[in-house]
């Protein structure tokens, strides 16, 4: 039960990272995130499990799909819709526009059947007195690596250092000769692909549908309220508290109670904290 | 303070609300006409078209309701979830306790309000984004708590053969004849009532001292304090007044389609009536009303895309956020008074 929370927890820490970059570079939150790792599972699915692509090399290839998704979304809809917006509300009525327009596509090209793909690798490890499937320990050992490369990038390189820049002050960003367009571009891509890669590695646990994209962009938005929107350690920590919530609650309680309480528990949870468990007073 | 805020209102409204005032009047009294005389005597021998207005109808009446708490600056998505409180509220009691609709429909508006005003205070804390995706989460959570309602709701069977809406007498006299379902007839006249009542009720909300709060809560609310207005106080009765069009509308459907499931209203049905307000142009009363008529009419028309209904609607979103993001409306306005339509 605790090691499926931590296996959890650390895959959700990919996504709630994904939309974290994603809405602290561009104030833009990305409704389609569930979306975008529905597609990674479903890109798994296809170079994987039909046609028997090592899974490594089908990870890769999410990558690239979804980065090419980010990168033509910050592109084509959402750097044109804040240069002529005159409320607020229009880039996220778009980023749900966009939620849409993924998941009908999804529906209509992948049906609406449950998808699956054999086990990567075979085995169960035996930890005191429970079991790990050794496919579980896979996928968690991926998470971890991703995520800590993830962090590594955006403090140590000069992309990192740029992304960082552009969240704390676009105006200055521009001041210092950074291209705020491309690596704006750049971080929604990196944002998508993440949630992407989150797809490909669950995946193999859970299987995927075109519907779960609503779903997965639903806990994604829990994991950065509770933990505080635009912040990364914030993210991971909603991502941890989400996923051992979830691991106990399917554990002790029947169907879909779990997700009942946990909104609840949310609800209550902002009205003591709106800003989350380490965000900034705000408003 | 206060006083700054009444003199500062009449002056505003009256500069503005002028022109605003008779093309709205002009508009609905055209409006009324058509609802109520045109479209009974055109289409009055196709059932099926009566049945698509009569949807149209109570889907921009809720729009409606989105339409208020986007003038207090809040996306609300939770749209969805106070349409399945109120339509079940009216299913349990019409089926279990045989209480007649014409009781049901305004008690599951008023139950949907008091939760809609119990849920909102600590939600309306919550701005902009945080909003969203709170209220996002609770269509969600709604639809999940009617799922495992067990014998109240019924769990994923849904409420059926909910009883048509019956007699009405007052002094011994029928004033409205029993409704049946082979007959739309009746439900286009109540629908059409609602939305009647509904837009002028919201109409002379947004033209009195009320609309002009609510529009100053969107703009900067520190400064609505600042010249003390109850913030707080504002925002829940503007949520509590769209909860209450949803549920009535929600009641209006269960009676109309006779069931209720859990999956009546999930988040798409939240960000349809988004798209309806959108569309339309968030900027003005008639918004919802045009981009819902103008949706599901059309839709019902082109049978052969039905299939792609959802995958069109996310397009045309995005297509009019790129190309229109004031709405249809802000074309009709632009061309006639030649001049930009004010962003406030």
């Amino acid at each position: 039960m605790l090691l499926n929370g931590v296996v959890l927890a650390v895959n959700y820490a990919l996504i709630a990272l994904g939309i974290t970059l994603i809405f602290s570079i561009m104030n833009i939150l990305n409704f389609a995130h569930g979306q975008m790792f529905m597609i990674g599972g479903f890109v798994v699915y296809y170079l994987y499990g039909l046609f028997g692509v090592n899974y490594f090399a089908s990870l890769v290839a999410v990558v690239a799909v979804l980065g090419v998704i980010g990168w033509c979304f910050e592109k084509f809809f959402f750097q044109r819709m804040r240069k002529m917006a005159t409320r607020e509300e229009n880039s996220m009525l778009l980023a749900v526009g966009t939620a849409l327009l993924l998941e009908n596509l999804a529906l209509s090209f992948f049906g609406e059947k449950q998808r699956g793909v054999p086990p990567v690798v075979s085995g169960v490890f035996k930890i005191g007195d429970a079991f790990l499937p050794a496919g579980r320990l896979l996928v968690m050992v991926l998470a971890l690596v991703l995520i800590v490369g993830l962090l590594l990038f955006v403090q140590y390189t000069k992309l990192g250092r740029a992304l960082r820049a552009l969240a704390q002050d676009r105006e200055v960003t521009y001041l210092m000769g950074v291209n705020v367009d491309r690596i704006a571009a750049l971080g929604f891509a990196l944002g998508a692909a993440l949630a992407g890669l989150a797809g490909g590695l669950l995946m193999t646990v859970f299987g995927i549908n075109s519907g779960v994209g609503t779903v997965y962009s639903i806990k994604a938005f829990i994991m950065i309220m509770i933990g505080g929107a635009g912040i990364v350690p914030g993210a991971i920590l909603g991502a941890v508290v989400l996923g051992f919530a979830e691991a106990i609650g399917y554990a002790l309680l029947p169907g879909s109670i779990t997700y009942l309480l946990i909104f609840v528990g949310l609800i209550v949870f902002l009205l003591f904290r709106p800003q989350g468990l380490m965000g900034k007073p705000w408003g | 303070m206060d006083q700054a805020t009444d003199n500062r209102c009449p002056a505003t409204a009256g500069e503005a609300g002028g022109s605003l005032f008779s093309w709205q009047a002009l508009g609905f009294t055209g409006f009324l006409l058509l609802v109520f005389v045109g479209v009974p005597v055109t289409f009055g021998r196709l059932p099926y078209f009566i049945t698509v207005l009569t949807n149209a109808a109570v889907l921009s009446f809720i729009s409606l309701g989105v339409w208020i708490t986007f003038s207090i600056g809040r996306m609300n998505l939770a749209q969805g979830a106070f349409a399945l409180v109120g339509g079940y509220v009216t299913a349990i009691l019409a089926t279990r306790y045989g209480i007649s609709f014409w009781v049901c429909l305004p008690l599951s508006g008023l139950v949907s309000a008091v939760l809609g005003a119990l849920i909102g205070w600590p939600m309306l804390r919550l701005k902009g984004v945080y909003f969203a995706m709170t209220t996002l989460s609770l269509t969600e959570a709604i639809r999940l708590l009617a799922l495992n309602g067990g014998d109240v709701t019924k769990g994923a069977t849904g409420i059926v053969n909910v009883p048509p809406p019956g007699t009405i007498w007052i002094f011994g006299r029928m004033v409205v004849p029993p409704f049946s379902s082979a007959d739309p007839m009746p439900y286009y006249f109540l629908a059409a009532g609602m939305l009647a009542l509904g837009l002028v009720a919201v109409w002379r909300l947004s033209n009195s001292r009320l609309g002009w709060v609510f529009r100053s809560l969107r703009q900067n609310e520190d400064l609505a304090t600042s010249i003390g207005i109850n913030v707080a106080k504002y925002r829940v009765m503007a949520f509590s007044l769209c909860c209450f069009m949803a549920g009535t509308g929600g009641a209006f459907f269960v009676a109309f389609q006779q069931n209720i499931y859990p999956s009546t209203y999930t988040v798409a049905d939240s960000v349809n009536f988004l798209l309806y307000c959108f569309l339309g142009g968030l900027d003005y009363l008639f918004g919802p009303i045009v981009g819902a008529f103008l949706l599901v009419i059309s839709f019902e028309l082109l049978h052969a895309i039905q299939d792609y209904q959802a995958l069109i609607y996310g397009a045309l979103m995005i297509f009019c956020m790129l190309c229109l993001p004031n709405g249809i409306l802000s074309l009709r306005l632009r061309r006639f008074d030649g001049r930009r339509n004010p962003k406030a």
